[in-house]
């Protein structure tokens, strides 16, 4: 059975479950993206900018001191933090942008919660004259100060979104409301795999290539594929697209890490699959963190990329079948896992893929030396350093 | 069965306010709720607060948000009901709410509780008909109409949503969200005029509707009004009174509600 089925249904989860003014805009972005798969010089178009503008294929870099350090299994990094703009985030950004272009649309919407999909729409609205309106929470413009500013050096206007608590649920409920005002010459470009269908669907559609690549990457390298793949998990774009590839492996583990903020036995984190119930978010069945009476959570990370309240109904589905498994990495966890990483192998992650390396090593330190195991490097953490240097000088007690 | 279980008194001309339920209070819920009836009110539509009201413009998500800080709930919104009708509402009310509460309410047991409660009409606006299906029978069951909406770019399914509404069907005005308009885009009457060939039951024109001139206007070719924003302005404009008397606040509230329903009294 291929998922999602026509109706955009991963098993229970997906669907569309948004208001009348949006089924037009969501039918017409369907046929187009159908469309726009089948064609070969979409594909070719899609291929040349990955290759040309943001320096696909990233490598897979074998950690041969981190492996060594922890005496476990063979660590690999999928660096999609080389990527242009330092995230995965711009292998979606430019599929959207090329497919509004082909739908003669002239103007990006996008939301944003650390900025790095914010930066990824806005780099490719400069790449192809497009205008780009970036909705932003006022609270997540306050801490990615940095962001903002590339953001506007790119071009992009970023509209702070004050309603609810000034973060990305509500950037994202403000852009949707933007976008059913000016569905006809406006293309929505969602940053990850939520959403209406067919979003969860066209943003993997775009990201797959990075568990593609680590395929053959890692065949070439080891002559056979990896024991475990481990993957931050927010939204779940980055993951998605490093383990749809991989799903029909039954020999591959996939593993999820999701953001256990500062702990799940408090009420501050954004484990979604770990402490959330099924409900409604952002147009899709999924999973959610929410209260009894059914209102959307304010969920809580240090990590602003996995700081959302639902996750990608296809991770819901996943998570449900057992066929990925998924843990949740306190903050203290993914800053160790960043210095960590930092000091043996010279990367620095984002925050985000700091999840995934404290996951990965932990769980490395009980594998043998004859298994392999890759962690998806999602991006850089450049974007992170206020941050880190908060915790880290101990201005900020997490 | 007759639409609303009879209490639908008429069928053209319709007064379709909304409320939110809990702002300021719920005890104000209930007596505007009497207030609105007493000044024309037809059907009566009350929202349940949503901490994610996509379909909603600023006005609306500030009423929400002054009814959840104050501790409004899907299931205490329904209590409301009983008090109304106790206090002599008899207007069809049709329950406004985000699908979210009502699915971890229980789709089944929400339709039971307002059977039991004298609700007569459910709305979910972000439940679009291909996702409805389930809902539909539950309602069916229990004589509660189930509220569709139509919008200008609904296109090709406008003909199958319009044979199959009922209750009303509520027209959207326009693209967008709901607030009010200076104007209202032109060709509407069109688009009304399609949707009355098909539909069995009144068609209301809801989004961007805040005048007596709008409403003059849209009655040429629409059964009904519906009227939130504006609403919630007047209840705002209520708080924010100087008048000392609560007396003297509801008349002038009144009296707000008479010059938007009849023009100037």
């Amino acid at each position: 059975m291929k998922y999602p089925d026509s109706f955009g249904r991963f098993g229970i989860f997906g669907g569309k479950y948004v208001p009348e003014t949006l089924m037009m805009p969501l039918q017409e972005l369907e046929e187009a993206m159908e469309s726009a798969m089948k064609d070969k010089s979409f594909n070719q178009e899609y291929r040349n900018m990955l290759s040309e503008y943001s320096g696909r294929e990233t490598p897979l870099t074998f950690a041969e001191n981190l492996t060594s350090r922890l005496e476990g299994a063979k660590i690999y990094l999928k660096r999609e933090d080389l990527n242009h703009t330092g995230a995965h985030k711009i292998n979606n950004a430019i599929g959207q942008a090329l497919l509004a272009k082909r739908m003669g649309k002239q103007h990006l919407i996008a939301e944003t919660g650390a900025g790095q999909h914010g930066v990824a729409a806005a780099t490719v609205a400069a790449k192809f004259h497009m205008s780009c309106k970036v909705f932003m929470g006022v609270e997540d413009i306050r801490r990615q100060e940095l962001n903002v500013f590339r953001m506007k050096l790119l071009g992009a206007e970023v509209i702070p979104v004050e309603s609810g608590n000034g973060t990305l649920k509500d950037a994202t409920n403000e852009a949707i409301r933007y976008w059913v005002s000016h569905c006809d010459d406006h293309f929505y470009l969602i940053g990850s795999v939520v959403g209406p269908h067919p979003y969860p669907l066209m943003v993997r559609n775009f990201q797959e290539v990075i568990g593609a690549e680590t395929k053959n990457q890692i065949l070439a390298r080891e002559d056979r594929l990896p024991d475990r793949i481990y993957a931050c998990v927010g939204g779940g774009s980055n993951a998605i697209g490093m383990f749809y590839p991989f799903l029909d492996e039954p020999s591959v583990e996939l593993i999820g890490a999701e953001a256990a903020g500062l702990g799940l036995s408090t009420n501050r984190h954004a484990a979604t699959l770990s402490k959330g119930t099924k409900g409604v978010i952002h147009g899709s069945y999924t999973y959610l963190i929410q209260d009894e009476d059914g209102q959307i959570v304010e969920p809580y990370s240090i990590s602003a990329g996995l700081d959302y309240p639902g996750i990608g109904p296809e991770h819901a589905f996943l998570f449900d079948s057992g066929r990925v498994r998924y843990e949740a990495v306190t903050d203290q966890e993914a800053i160790e896992a960043l210095k960590l990483l930092s000091e043996t192998e010279g990367i620095i992650p984002a925050i985000e893929s700091a999840h995934a390396v404290a996951l990965a090593t932990k769980e490395a330190r009980a594998l043998s030396v004859d298994d392999v195991i890759v962690i998806n490097l999602s991006g850089r953490g450049d974007k992170d350093m206020h941050t880190i240097m908060s915790v880290l000088e101990g201005e900020k007690k997490i | 069965m007759k639409p609303f279980n009879g209490k639908l008194k008429r069928n053209a001309n319709l007064f379709i306010p909304f409320i939110m339920a809990g702002d300021p209070s719920p005890s104000f819920t209930v007596d505007f709720a009497c207030m609105l009836e007493k000044e024309g009110a037809d059907i009566l539509e009350l929202g349940v607060p949503y901490s994610d009201p996509l379909a909603d413009g600023p006005t609306i998500q500030r009423s929400a948000d002054r009814a959840l800080k104050q501790g409004m709930t899907l299931k205490k919104a329904m209590d409301l009901v009983p008090q109304m009708r106790n206090q002599g509402l008899t207007i069809p009310v049709v329950l406004f709410t985000y699908f979210n509460p009502v699915h971890q309410y229980g789709e089944e047991n929400l339709i039971r509780t307002l059977r039991e409660k004298d609700i007569d009409g459910l709305l979910i606006p972000d439940l679009p008909f291909e996702e409805s299906t389930e809902i539909k029978e539950h309602c069916l069951k229990n004589n509660i109409e189930l509220i569709s909406l139509v919008s200008p770019n609904s296109a090709k399914r406008a003909q199958r949503i319009a044979r199959e509404a009922s209750g009303f069907l509520y027209a959207v005005s326009d693209l967008g969200v709901t607030g009010e308009r200076k104007s209202l885009v032109s060709g509407i009457a069109g688009f009304i005029r399609e949707l009355k060939q098909y539909s069995d039951v009144p068609v209301a024109v809801g989004f961007g509707i805040s005048t007596h001139d709008q409403i003059q206007m849209v009655q040429q070719y629409a059964d009904g009004v519906i009227i939130g924003s504006r609403i919630i302005r007047m209840v705002e404009e209520y708080m924010n009174s100087s008048e000392i008397l609560e007396e003297h606040k509801k008349q002038a509230l009144a009296e707000e509600i008479r010059k938007l329903w009849q023009g100037e009294v």
